[in-house]
């Protein structure tokens, strides 16, 4: 069969970084091909110039046998290569039909035929099998939902190639599975679907041939995913063999540390109450829009509540006021990355040590060496891959950004109470395992950790209890003794019967 | 060609361009390079020297800031007529700085606590204060009886004229304040993600309050001196001062869309637009076109912000 696209001898730098050398590998018709590697190993600059975001410093594209030298996004779209990036690209204040014909808008001069416009969309939608409404504004959606827009983009724009970075990262179980058998769909029209992750479930499920990547370079290329396992994979990605991902181990615990008494806000009207004890780790489940991450801004205060108490050793913390919450040693990582966490423009260090360096700053004057000190001790604790501390976060990875918003958090003194949403979203094999180290050391040292995760395997490796969510209330509360697999995703199900179909 | 373009729109690119210009400049206009004009000069750049330097922290925390121009003429106003009418010259001053800071006060506190957009607000302080500096002195310019007042404008330290000095030392001091406090990369942090800030524990309302009262306080200090050297307080002083500063510091590399700001290049900013000036004035060019060239300027200093956040990578979302 012939190989409908080919990466030949690609190469780019960054000032300070070979992200990709010399990369050349090919596709065939038809396939899904997945692309995995640490992070920094340089999935996402490889999509970048297959979609023309970036140029490569050498080498080229080839589809159906033919040279592209497309220079720009436009020009690749024009190609037929549509790329779903890792952080979203819809306007969020256009609504997701109008998101969808961006660019080319049905009417006559200049008068938008916004019927056209909203049906096709509605037809579209309905035939792929997103329940989403053509008229909602994009900003009122989940980031699931504006995944799921974004593959229905690339789905009426017929692509030849459609590549997408991490696109499971931020969506439910079922979301994913729609997009799965999407992806199913468009592969027996001969698609190329170039398929981005860090979940190997995910790989062996829908991937037919695999490129493994490591420091920009190829480090091994399988025609058939069928024939490697798994420990293959990882040591390839990683160099080392890793047995135990999760690690977990008994840790005693000590008295109650957080305690959450009938606390409600806007988005989780049911009145909640539960504790954490010290040194505990409990994780919290639910499927997309069970209120995880609104009870978690809600303790932290990120968002007004309207009821309710939260303490931590018996003393209240003052409401509705992140800045309080920190001085009373609750630290929060906020999911969104890109929206709550990193200060884009500034540097690793000043993004590390932005809610610690009050600490060591008399008069609030910053001693340098004491910021410069703390941020390359997180950085190397979290293996952030990065030329030097005072590159720009923009530039990072997006497993390295995440690890940059982790070291936030950790970097804070006097730490007692640990909230973090989705800590693991976009990180490699290697780099998850130690993290969950980090997490039992801190643990270890009587931090109540709540952590909050989309990924049951994750919740279930690394915790010593498990709240299970559901449409605003705690459903289930489970010791990890009794965790089990089927009961939490029962519990997790708003609709008790429908637990079969996951 | 890439690696020019590399240098002009990199960290030192505005240093490059300052420093080519000047020596043109040097050549080709006589007189420019005497110690008499180069003091003029830079006493020409006093007023917009010492804004800038907290015009750079209200951009760089993505504010804006329209009624500087105002509250300059409006504090000298206060100076002066206080100074007059109490004898004393001290209290003069601080009547304006109170003055002065009031009215940043109020701008930042309509604009973080009500989430008014700073645009908006500070269009409209800018028409009330000038107002009130109008109405107060109905009109007309009110000249200073104690000639001591003179002096804070005419009297020298080593040669060079005080306000020379004030502009530097508050160079020096919110430099420091910008790269070395906690203050100065809390409002870098909050222009580059306020969302983000606030989740860390920034107090990004009082903070953007703060930046706006130092921002009146330090327009009192520029109003002041103006008000000294031009020995009256003038109702219609500075206007139009808000487009110089701003054009001054998103010329020196401050980013409209927040998050970046450097001192040094607020400085080469404020010198460009003072060079320019003084340079039209030598070369007795009509004060007509002079507008015609401060808007080219802006709208190239806009230029190149833009230019500058794709280079950097800004464009890749
Ligand atoms: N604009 C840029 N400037 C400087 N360095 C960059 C830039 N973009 C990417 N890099 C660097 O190139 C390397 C590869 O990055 P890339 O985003 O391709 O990684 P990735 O494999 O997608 O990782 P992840 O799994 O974390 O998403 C990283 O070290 C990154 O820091
Ligand atoms: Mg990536």
């Amino acid at each position: 069969m012939m190989a409908f696209l080919e990466f030949r001898t690609i190469s780019k730098s960054y000032p300070g970084v070979q992200a990709l050398s010399d990369i050349s590998f090919a596709v065939e018709k038809g396939v899904v091909h997945g692309l995995m590697g640490e992070n920094g190993a340089g999935k996402s600059t490889l999509i970048r110039i297959l979609s023309g975001d970036q140029s490569a410093d050498t080498g080229s594209i080839l589809i159906e046998g033919e040279e592209q030298n497309y220079r720009s996004a436009r020009d690749a779209f024009h190609a037929g290569v549509i790329v779903i990036h890792q952080e979203l690209q819809l306007v969020p204040e256009l609504t997701v039909a109008e998101n969808l014909w961006l660019g080319r808008f049905p009417g006559k001069a200049g008068i938008i035929d916004s019927r056209t416009l909203v049906e096709t969309v509605r037809t579209k939608l309905e035939e792929i099998g997103i329940d989403v409404d053509p008229n909602a504004k994009v900003s009122t959606l989940s980031i699931g939902a504006r995944q799921m827009v974004e593959i229905a983009k690339a789905v009426m724009l017929e692509a030849r190639v459609i590549a997408l970075d991490e696109p499971t990262s931020s969506l439910s179980s079922r979301e994913s599975e729609i997009l799965f058998s999407l992806i199913e769909k468009l592969k027996s029209n001969g698609t190329i679907i170039l398929y981005v992750s860090h979940r190997l479930d995910e790989i062996f499920r829908l991937c037919d041939s695999l490129t493994v990547l490591r420091d920009g370079k190829l480090a091994a290329h399988h025609l058939k995913v069928a024939d490697t396992t798994r420990d293959q994979i990882i040591s390839e990605m990683v160099g080392r063999e890793i047995s135990n991902i999760w690690g977990w181990r008994e840790r005693p615990l000590g008295d109650v540390r957080l305690d959450v008494r009938s606390l409600s806000g806007p988005k989780l009207r049911n009145p909640i109450n539960f504790s954490v004890r010290k040194g505990e780790i409990l994780g919290l489940f639910g499927l997309i829009g069970a209120g995880r991450s609104e009870m978690a801004r809600l303790l932290y205060g990120a968002d007004n509540r309207h009821q309710g108490s939260v303490s931590i050793d018996g003393v209240a913390i003052s409401p509705n006021n992140p800045k309080a919450a920190i001085n009373a040693g609750m630290v929060f990582c906020p999911e969104d990355r890109k929206f709550d966490g990193i200060v884009q423009g500034r540097s690793i260090e000043e993004n590390i040590t932005i809610s610690s360096r009050r600490h060591f700053s008399p008069f609030g004057i910053l001693s340098p060496k004491k910021e410069a000190a703390l941020a390359d001790r997180f950085i190397a604790k979290l293996r952030v891959r990065t030329p030097s501390r005072k590159q720009d976060i923009i530039n990072l990875s997006g497993g390295n950004q995440q690890k940059v918003i982790l070291g936030r958090g950790l970097s804070e003194q006097g730490v007692k109470v640990l909230v973090i949403d989705e800590p693991t979203r976009g990180i490699d094999v290697g780099a998850k395992s130690e993290i969950y180290e980090i997490l039992y050391e801190l643990a270890a040292s009587g931090i109540a950790i709540i952590v909050i995760s989309s990924e049951l395997p994750e919740v279930m490796g690394i915790s010593d209890r498990i709240i299970v969510m559901c449409q605003g209330r705690v459903a289930a509360d489970i010791p990890r003794s009794d965790f089990d697999e089927r009961n939490i995703l029962t519990a997790a199900l708003p609709d008790k019967n429908a637990a079969g179909t996951i | 060609m890439n690696s020019l373009k590399k240098i002009l729109l990199g960290e030192q690119g505005l240093v490059v361009i300052f420093a080519a210009a000047f020596v043109i400049v040097s050549i080709f206009v006589p007189n420019f390079l005497s110690e008499r004009n180069m003091l003029g000069l830079l006493q020409s750049v006093v007023t917009i020297g010492i804004v800038s330097c907290t015009m750079m922290f209200c951009l760089a925390s993505r504010d804006f800031d329209l009624s500087v121009g105002s509250t300059v003429a409006f504090s000298g106003m206060i100076a002066v007529m206080v100074s007059n009418a109490s004898g004393s010259i001290l209290l003069g001053l601080l009547a304006a700085l109170l003055a002065g800071g009031a009215v940043g006060l109020f701008n930042g506190v309509v604009i973080a606590k009500f989430r008014i957009n700073a645009l908006i607000t500070t269009l409209a302080t800018m028409q009330i204060v000038r107002g009130l500096a109008l109405i107060a002195s109905d009109g007309r310019a009110v000249g200073i009886n104690d000639p001591n007042f003179y002096q804070l404008a005419l009297s020298r330290i080593f040669t060079i004229p005080t306000p020379i000095w004030i502009m530097i030392l508050l160079f020096i001091v919110f430099g420091f304040v910008l790269n070395r406090t906690v203050f100065g990369k809390n409002t870098l942090a909050i222009g580059g993600n306020p969302e983000a800030s606030r989740l860390a524990g920034v107090n990004v309302v009082r903070m953007r309050i703060w930046i706006f009262a130092l921002q009146g306080f330090v327009c009192a200090i520029a109003g002041i001196l103006l008000a000294s050297r031009i020995t009256s307080g003038q109702p219609n002083a500075a206007t139009g001062l808000e487009l110089s500063v701003i054009s001054a510091c998103v010329l020196g590399g401050v980013s409209l869309a927040g998050g970046r700001a450097a001192m040094t290049g607020v400085i080469v900013g404020v010198l460009i637009m003072g060079i320019a000036e003084n340079v039209m004035n030598l070369l007795n060019i009509q004060a007509f076109y002079q507008y015609v060239v401060r808007g080219c300027i802006l709208l190239i200093a806009v230029l190149l912000d833009n230019l500058r956040s794709t280079a950097a990578g800004r464009g890749r979302v």
